[in-house]
């Protein structure tokens, strides 16, 4: 479980997060959607302390966020980026293996066995000793997300995965989501694909202006959205 | 009467200049290999708010004063200042800094200044994403500067690198000051021993244009495998 409460967050005088408050239940799959500059990515960067909240605070398993070291952090949330954000210098396997070794400590060989099972769970096991570079859009996304499930987070953070992404790319890497979706794991995706979201989402958050401004399950949010904002947006989009 | 170019004059002579070669090398390489360290020594004190000041004065000094003045200092007044400190403590000995070892000293102090700036805009190439990536994963951050940010950094550095390296094979001529036997003090003895000027430079001059023409070939070569991705 993942508390969020009254979360405030500002770079210099553009205030992002104003007073956020949520709560994510175990297992859940919940999707973030909202305008550019509405505050979802912030708002889950925030989760892993990739920003620090200027006040309030977030609870993870009963725990201050602030009370983690890095590394038991990310033993317990792992992120899939826009970007990919893969090691350059590394291959495949590297990149998947690199943690393994480095942070969970689990020694060479079994980190080499779990990478190429991660590998092969995202149907990449032929690309192994390749570099990231020789790879497209959407296979380097499958790895990024191979590399963060290799270290068995239990809560998994999306930020737009699909956005940098080729169109018939972003069906391979939606698929991967999917499957993740299904496992009892805790994902949080922000996203645009609101044909996906409506489809594994069990919950669906609209934020605008650094707020939540609606939630409930997709039914609720995309077909009878009560707040004036969300119907603009999602007339906007849709 | 004398010819206008005769290298016939100084054939005898150039085994003896070429040995110089060696000297020149050693102080080059072992300069650039420590300077090195020392280059990545300063990087990481620059980031860390307590020795950040040591550091960029370091660097500032380094750069701002030229290298002649401050192998003079190693040389020359070192021995002098460390007496003096060594004295206080009743210590009465006279110290004496061996040529080589103050060359190299100095050069490799000198050039750790420069290292450090050519690796940190090295650094600053390094994909924030990437470092980002790191942490979501819990990386610590020794485990991001060893083999996220210098593994990247070095690779776009390298070819500053190379020139700072073929750079102190040039300026590593100025060691002639304090006699020490490399390619251009070698040059110095042959001609007051000749009286020949223009051959003894020519062939110091080839010896120095082929050892760096080399350096920036493999340099090239290097820089292709490097770059893999």
């Amino acid at each position: 479980m993942i508390e969020l409460k009254n979360i405030y967050k500002s770079y210099g005088d553009l205030s992002v997060l104003r007073d956020v408050s949520h709560t994510f239940h175990e297992g859940e799959t919940v999707v973030i959607i909202g305008a550019s500059g509405s505050g979802k990515s912030t708002f889950l960067r925030c989760i892993n302390r990739l920003e620090e909240v200027d006040e309030g605070q977030i609870v993870i398993m009963g725990k201050h966020v602030k009370n983690y070291k890095q590394r038991d952090l990310a033993l317990q949330v792992g992120m899939v980026f826009q970007g990919f954000h893969l090691f350059h210098h590394m291959t495949v396997l590297e990149n998947v293996m690199y943690a393994l070794v480095k942070v969970r400590k689990l020694g060479k060989e079994e980190s080499r066995k779990r990478a190429l099972q991660g590998l092969k769970s995202v149907g990449l096991s032929d690309k192994a000793d390749v570099y990231p570079s020789k790879l497209s859009g959407g296979q380097k996304q499958r790895v990024a997300i191979a590399r963060a499930m290799a270290m068995e987070p239990s809560i998994m953070l999306f930020d737009e995965p699909t956005s940098a992404l080729d169109p018939e790319m972003v069906r391979e890497v939606l698929k991967e989501i999917r499957k993740l979706s299904k496992t009892g794991l805790t994902n949080i995706i922000v996203t645009h694909e609101m044909g996906f979201a409506k489809e594994v989402a069990d919950k669906v958050v609209f934020m605008d202006a650094g707020k939540i401004v609606e939630y409930g399950t997709p039914k609720e949010v995309f077909e009878h959205p009560k707040e004036v904002r969300t119907k603009e947006f999602l007339q906007h989009i849709l | 009467m004398s010819e206008f170019f005769d290298l016939a004059r100084v054939i005898d002579w150039v085994p003896f200049m070429v040995k110089g070669l060696w000297v020149t090398l050693l102080i080059a390489f072992l300069a650039s290999v420590l300077g090195l360290f020392l280059g990545v020594a300063l990087v990481v004190m620059s980031r860390h708010t307590i020795t950040k000041r040591l550091a960029s004065m370091y660097i500032d000094i380094f750069r701002g004063t030229p290298i002649l003045l401050q192998l003079s200092i190693v040389y020359f007044a070192l021995p002098q200042v460390l007496g003096v400190l060594l004295s206080l403590f009743g210590l009465d000995v006279s110290i004496h800094i061996g040529g080589l070892f103050a060359a190299i000293l100095t050069f490799s102090l000198n050039s750790g200044a420069y290292i450090s700036e050519i690796i940190r805009s090295g650094i600053n190439s390094v994909d924030d994403g990437e470092l980002e990536a790191a942490k979501a994963l819990g990386v610590s951050k020794f485990y991001v500067y060893k083999d996220i940010i210098l593994p990247k950094a070095i690779r776009v550095s390298f070819p500053s690198l190379m020139n700072e390296l073929i750079t102190l094979v040039k300026e590593s001529s100025i060691v002639s000051v304090i006699g020490i036997q490399d390619l251009m003090r070698r040059q110095q003895i042959v001609s007051s021993q000749t009286f020949m000027y223009f051959e003894p430079l020519f062939v110091v001059g080839l010896v120095y244009y082929i050892v760096i023409k080399f350096l920036s070939k493999v340099g090239r070569k290097l820089e292709v495998k490097l770059a893999h991705d």
